[in-house]
């Protein structure tokens, strides 16, 4: 080769070297590197770019999640200050912020209200004085449900006046402004609660459908006082009835009162630490309960939570203890559902948030706790003040309003997701109204003092359950059918079988959830006995089939070559099919009375739902099928050829190599095809939208619904409000649903990989 | 073999070999047998089936006339009968028939469907004047017809009035059509401008720019807009009252009369009375309807035309979005990315997100696109319509973009394996020759991959039209008002909700008031879908087949 230039050292003197630098080619060589560069970075940050907008999607859906978990948070707002009005006022009896935390309310001892800002200077907005009768004294306070702004003053002359409290907006001038007021609802002259004129020192009320019910206590004495409204249909005057329950005397002092909101109940707390509650229609006492187990302890505060069912006892420890009725053995009992503890000073006020189930509470040494029943969370511990304090939560409980020592001092209280806890996602929770622990799904009602049951664990029950069923239809028959045609079947049939399964698996999953619920459903329920028939006869069939054909004669047996014998059985499978079916009726009659639905729930007690989990692990089995066939038909077939001809060399049958080589071979890739398919039936939304009722209830009967994480999310997120505790509920749902899939399918994968190494190897 | 016994038999393993086998023909059967139930149950629906009158004669009531197409037929235990309240014999045989009967004349019976019991029908025959009057609402009227009246006046009365029935429905069918228009179209055209300027005015109000002469030029444009609406609809009530003009006087089987508007009647046809040939005919024309006409009656009759474009319109923008981003991932992981195990750790997450729950899609396009970046858009671009959202809220443009997401691993890994498969040869021989990375790339390597990034385009398309869950969030609804294209500016609407053949399935079947006669629809649907998504996979399976003939070519 070297020799070359030498061998024509001359040739064509004349033609002109070829310059390959001139300036021209330089020039286009510099763009085509310039390109060559422009292309690389284009490619990789385009491509990084689509990865990481892949990946943004765990990213989003956790930023969503988290917040959920995140207690609260407690800002100052604004300096405190010291009003030159508030000097000359009595000690608070109760403080309150309205709505769009503007103006504020203090009502003192001696029956002043005033009004003022609630943000900067805390200015004098206006005042007024209650009617109190001459003499006589403001000695108790007792207040509506949460969020009613209604309360009653118990009077030292044994009356009670009911005050009201109530902030109008308008917009003059385009300007909000709101104007508070007082009102009576009851008038202005107090009720006389006590005929005998004794001092009322604890009052209680409670307006319901039925009318005013009061309740007040002189030492040992509980007065309790119903007071309906009559309307006069014809003249349109409203008169006040008035009807007197009689109660019981109590051996102790009473501490406090409370009424339940269907005004069944009367809760006394007396003594140092005992409940007496009293049925208010039978007028009779329900039981006596010791509200502490420590003797030292003492209740030092009750407070109703928000719909009045749960009671919140605080006592001189710190501690905060849950309770309501439910049914007991021997009919309804107070039951200390979960307690809380706030740090160990005595707590001296518990406020219950009035769009929610949480409540603040406060110390003796200043101390304040924000904390949420349903999901039994403490959120947040922080003093507020240097001693006792009195404090008002906003009605959107974003705001406080303390006032110590003569200073009032403001904070922004920032609590998005209180009724969110691991405990409460996940483990059984006691719920008001329901007599003991429970999981529970129910994320909306109608009512607004609602508990919403943001349970997961019946959702994700119904997800496994349906999943079960699934897999259980699905793994035998797509394994047998993935080894018979990766290993017995005729080439020329599998040619013919793979675009069939392959059209099973592109099947849109709406038209077999569809075909489910519309057919399949009510099929199921008309020919039950039919169905399990089929489940049993049809294996039956194919040995009796096989053995059928084992005994004919050789002539017409060796027409059918090897690897057809799934082509004999469809006409076996197809009579099997019509026979079972057909019989169904037949053997309803026979053996059901006609009807083997009445039958089940009747004679078996098996409460049955036509569209049921035995519909859904049909049709799901039906989508799964594919996926574990192709995974698995791949790794049964890519068995090295030289491991199957050595097994059947040394003499065993096709039977035993498949058993003793092939499956063990193989097994890892069968078991990586089995948890793809688990993974696709976990994410499987519409099948089970359709196909089920999508009842969230935790039963594992195959006659009974279920509801799954993927439809509960496609039913619920359209009406979820963006941003809420349910919006991010349902966002975790999906987080779950994702991480398990992902998981699974990475573990397939990372199985495969390995298995098909090992292959490489043989 | 030879003829064994039984023990020795199972002893050779091939009973176990016959029970594998029949998983293999099971699942077969399973397929193709849904497929086949499908097909039957959605095309049959458009055949023209003979009405059947008969007496029917419940034990221990009057006698009365029934008449309706038997929809389906069905053996019951005589015992099931009884506990559900029928005054059924004890005796007899152990089975009856239960027959199904389309009766229609929903606004005299209450519901469209009646369960009969077969054998308590008596004296069936088919009258040939039987007509069937499909209706735009209430459904189907079975009865005989009497006379036409126009403006309340009797035209025709007995032998005359079938063939003026038929040109004067013929008149109201293009009567209907120019209202469609008139109000589609014209009065669309008016409201879109209207609107339009509604958010200029305040998209200038917001800007502080709304002077007197703005506002006196606003007012002049809609003013002119005002008098084209109002010429619009003094055309369209001239229009309907030439609409509902004529009337038919018809009686039902059991005799009662009534009088049907024929504004209301799309067509009528007499079954019992048609030829095979005859039959045909309105077969197609039927199935014609289904496919190129708007749904009527809360999408339980007429066609569903709406959905096809629907889907096919979301499944274009998908793919057009789909594809450069697919394959520019692809290329990046097989031709510039190191190798090494993170690339390995990428390709299989990009492997496994193809098997990620669709709704999870679904959920990440709610929160992400509409409403992060929907509401951002939205105040950026669109403060005038606020707080009225225009894309943020579930669109289009949302549904393509989630499908993209979600189909996009499948592009990624198909195109990938096509890139895998082209010969180091071809490319080690163009950069031999001097070509840069680029180029070899763009003139090599890519035009030979480029039927495997159709393959995974084909089955992105395949899995983007059939899935349902995500687009539940994401901008698919029941009825949409109008078609995403028209010709109002921008013409194409991305951020309108659409229909969706799919999600017209899950709505109609479980969602719809009446679910008996929106049945037959929804297996139509079905039908179809499964057809679209049929021929897309095989295409995707020829193609791939294709090419690995191809490339086996090269590499020897």
């Amino acid at each position: 080769m070297t020799d070359m230039a030498k061998d024509f050292p001359t040739a064509a003197p004349q033609t002109p070297r070829l310059d390959f630098n001139t300036p021209a080619l330089q020039r286009r060589r510099r763009r085509r590197a310039f390109e060559d560069r422009l292309a690389r970075w284009y490619v990789s940050i385009g491509g990084l770019a689509v990865l990481g907008a892949i990946t943004l999607i765990f990213f989003y859906l956790a930023q969503v999640v988290l917040p959920m978990f995140q207690g609260a948070e407690l800002n100052v707002h604004g300096e405190p200050q010291r009003p030159a009005w508030l000097a000359d006022q009595g000690e608070a009896l109760l403080l309150a912020v309205e709505e769009q935390n503007q103006v504020a309310m203090r009502l003192d001892t001696h029956g002043q209200v005033r009004f003022f800002e609630a943000n900067g200077e805390k200015r004098l907005l206006g005042q007024a004085a209650l009617p109190i009768p001459e003499g006589a004294e403001i000695l108790s306070l007792g207040r509506d449900q949460p969020g009613s702004n209604r309360l009653v003053l118990g009077l030292s002359n044994g009356q009670a006046l009911v005050v009201g409290h109530s902030y109008r907006v308008t917009y003059p001038d385009n300007r909000k402004t709101i104007t508070p007021s007082i009102d009576y609802p009851y008038g202005e002259a107090p009720i006389q609660l006590d005929p005998q004129g004794r001092p009322l020192q604890e009052v209680a009320m409670n307006v319901g459908n039925d009318g005013l019910l009061l309740a007040g206590s002189t030492g040992n004495q509980v007065l309790a006082l119903e007071l309906s409204r009559e309307e006069n249909l014809l003249s349109g005057e409203t008169t006040l009835s008035e009807r007197r329950l009689e109660l019981p005397q109590l051996a102790e002092p009473v501490k406090a009162l409370l009424i339940d909101p269907r005004q069944l109940w009367l809760y006394v707390i007396n003594g140092r630490s005992t409940a007496d509650v009293f049925d208010l229609r039978q007028q009779t006492l329900n039981g006596r309960y010791k509200l502490l187990a420590d003797p030292q302890a003492e209740v030092t505060e009750v407070a109703a939570l928000l719909g009045g069912i749960s009671l919140m006892i605080g006592d001189s420890t710190g501690g905060i203890q849950q309770w309501f009725m439910a049914r007991g053995e021997a009919g309804p009992e107070l039951k200390n559902i979960r307690g809380f503890q706030l740090n160990g000073s005595p707590i001296v006020q518990i406020l219950p948030e009035e769009r929610r189930k949480g409540f603040i509470a406060l110390d003796a040494a200043g101390n304040l706790g924000v904390f949420h029943s349903t999901a039994h969370r403490t959120l947040l511990i922080e003093p507020v003040a240097g001693a006792a304090a009195q404090a008002a939560l906003s009605p959107r409980a974003d705001r406080l309003l303390v006032e110590s020592a003569g200073r009032l001092q403001g904070f922004e209280l920032d609590n998005p997701h209180p009724e969110i806890s691991w405990s409460a996602l996940w483990s059984k929770v006691w719920y008001e109204s329901y007599d003991e622990p429970k999981y529970i799904w129910q994320s909306t009602s109608a009512n607004s003092d609602f508990e919403p049951k943001l349970s997961l664990s019946p959702l994700t029950f119904g997800t496994l359950k349906a999943a079960f069923y699934a897999m259980l239809l699905a793994a035998p028959m797509a394994i047998c059918a993935a080894i018979y045609t990766a290993y017995f079947m005729a080439p020329a049939m599998r040619s013919k079988v793979k675009p069939v399964i392959e059209l099973m698996e592109a099947l849109p999953t709406v038209i077999l959830g569809f075909f489910a619920g519309l057919f399949l459903a009510p099929y199921v329920e008309a020919h039950l006995p039919g169905i399990f028939s089929l489940l049993l006869l049809t294996p039956l069939g194919i040995l009796a089939a096989a053995y059928g054909w084992s005994r004919l004669p050789e002539s017409i047996r060796l027409r059918v070559p090897d690897g057809w014998e799934a082509a004999l059985l469809i006409p076996v499978i197809l009579a099997v099919g019509a026979l079972a079916l057909g019989m169904s009726g037949h053997l309803e009659n026979w053996f059901f009375g006609g009807d083997m639905r009445l039958w089940l729930s009747n004679d078996l007690g098996i409460p049955f739902d036509q569209r049921n989990a035995l519909v859904v692990g049909l049709a799901m089995g039906f989508a799964v099928i594919p996926n574990i066939y192709s995974i698995a038909e791949d790794a049964v077939f890519s068995v090295p050829k030289s491991l199957t001809l050595g097994s059947l060399a040394l003499g065993a049958t096709p039977w035993q190599t498949l058993t003793r080589v092939v499956i063990l071979t193989a097994s890892p890739g069968i078991f990586s095809a089995l948890m793809i398919g688990l993974g696709r039936a976990v994410g499987e939304t519409m099948i089970v939208l359709m196909a089920t009722g999508n009842t969230p209830i935790m039963d594992i009967n195959i006659f009974e619904g279920l509801r799954t994480l993927a439809a509960n999310v496609a039913v619920e997120m359209p009406e979820s409000e963006v941003g809420s505790s349910h919006y991010r509920v349902l966002f975790l749902a999906a987080l779950v649903l994702l991480s398990f899939t992902f998981i699974m399918n990475t573990a397939a994968e990372m199985i495969r990989t390995r298995l098909r190494k090992k292959y490489a190897s043989l | 073999m030879k003829q064994q016994n039984l023990k020795t038999w199972f002893k050779s393993g091939s009973p176990w070999v016959w029970m594998t086998g029949g998983g293999v023909s099971i699942a077969v059967i399973m397929t193709i047998g849904l497929l086949m139930l499908i097909a039957v149950r959605g095309l049959g629906h458009f055949w023209p089936a003979d009405v059947l009158e008969a007496d029917y004669q419940v034990p221990g009531q009057p006698a009365q006339v029934v008449a309706g197409e038997v929809v389906e037929a069905e053996e019951v235990p005589r015992a099931r009968l009884a506990a559900s309240g029928l005054p059924v014999d004890a005796d007899g045989g152990e089975f009856m028939t239960r027959e199904l009967l389309k009766v229609g004349n929903r606004e005299l019976f209450g519901a469209d469907f009646n369960w009969v019991v077969g054998e308590w029908l008596a004296n069936p025959r088919k009258p040939e004047s039987l007509v069937v009057f499909e209706r735009r609402e209430w459904g189907n009227f079975y009865g005989y017809l009497l006379g036409v009246k126009e403006s309340g006046r009797l035209v025709a009365e007995g032998e005359g009035a079938w063939k003026e029935l038929l040109s004067r429905i013929e008149r109201v069918a293009g009567l209907h059509e120019q209202l469609a228009q008139l109000e589609r179209a014209d009065i669309g055209r008016v409201n879109h401008a209207l609107e339009r300027l509604r958010l200029k005015e305040r998209g200038l109000e917001l800007g502080g720019d709304l002077d007197a002469d703005a506002q006196a030029d606003l007012a002049a444009e809609r003013a002119q807009w005002g008098v084209r609406y109002r010429e619009l609809e003094s055309q369209l009530v001239v229009l309907q009252q030439e609409f509902n003009r004529d009337s038919v006087l018809v009686r039902t089987a059991d005799g009662r009369e009534e009088e049907i508007t024929l504004g209301k009647v799309v067509r009528a046809y007499q079954p019992n009375a048609m030829g095979l040939g005859e039959k045909f005919g309105f077969y197609f024309a039927k199935l014609w309807e289904f496919v190129s006409d708007e749904p009527r009656e809360a999408n339980t009759e007429g066609g569903i035309f709406p959905a096809i474009f629907g889907t096919v319109m979301m499944t274009l923008i998908m793919a057009v979005l789909v594809t450069p981003f697919g394959v520019l991932a692809a290329i990046y992981l097989r031709e510039y990315a190191k190798q090494g195990p993170l690339t390995r750790v990428i390709r299989i997450a990009v492997n496994n997100l193809a098997g990620v729950p669709a709704i999870v899609y679904g959920v990440f396009g709610l929160g992400f696109f509409v409403y992060v970046l929907g509401g951002s858009i939205d105040r950026l671009l669109f403060a005038e319509a606020l707080p009225a959202p225009t894309f943020g809220t579930p669109g289009l443009l949302w549904a393509s973009l989630t499908l993209a997401i979600l189909a996009v691993p499948v592009v990624i890994v198909a195109t990938e394996e096509g890139l895998a498969r082209i010969p180091r040869a071809l490319r080690e021989g163009s950069l031999a020759l001097g070509a840069t990375k680029a180029e070899t790339l763009w003139k090599v390597v890519l035009p030979m991959a480029s039927p495997a990034m159709m393959t995974g385009l084909i089955l992105a398309v395949a899995r983007a039209a059939g899935e349902v869950a995500p687009l539940m969030l994401v901008g698919v609804v029941k009825l949409a008002p109008s078609l995403p294209v028209d010709g109002n500016y921008p013409y194409l609407h991305l951020d309108q909700k659409i229909m969706h053949l799919g999600f017209h399935i899950y709505d109609v079947g479980f969602q719809s008031p009446n679910v008996e006669a929106a049945r037959p629809l929804v297996y139509a649907t079905a039908l179809l879908l499964v057809l679209v998504i049929a021929l897309l996979n095989l295409s995707a399976v020829y193609i791939r087949n294709r090419l690995r003939e191809k490339y086996k070519a090269l590499d020897h």
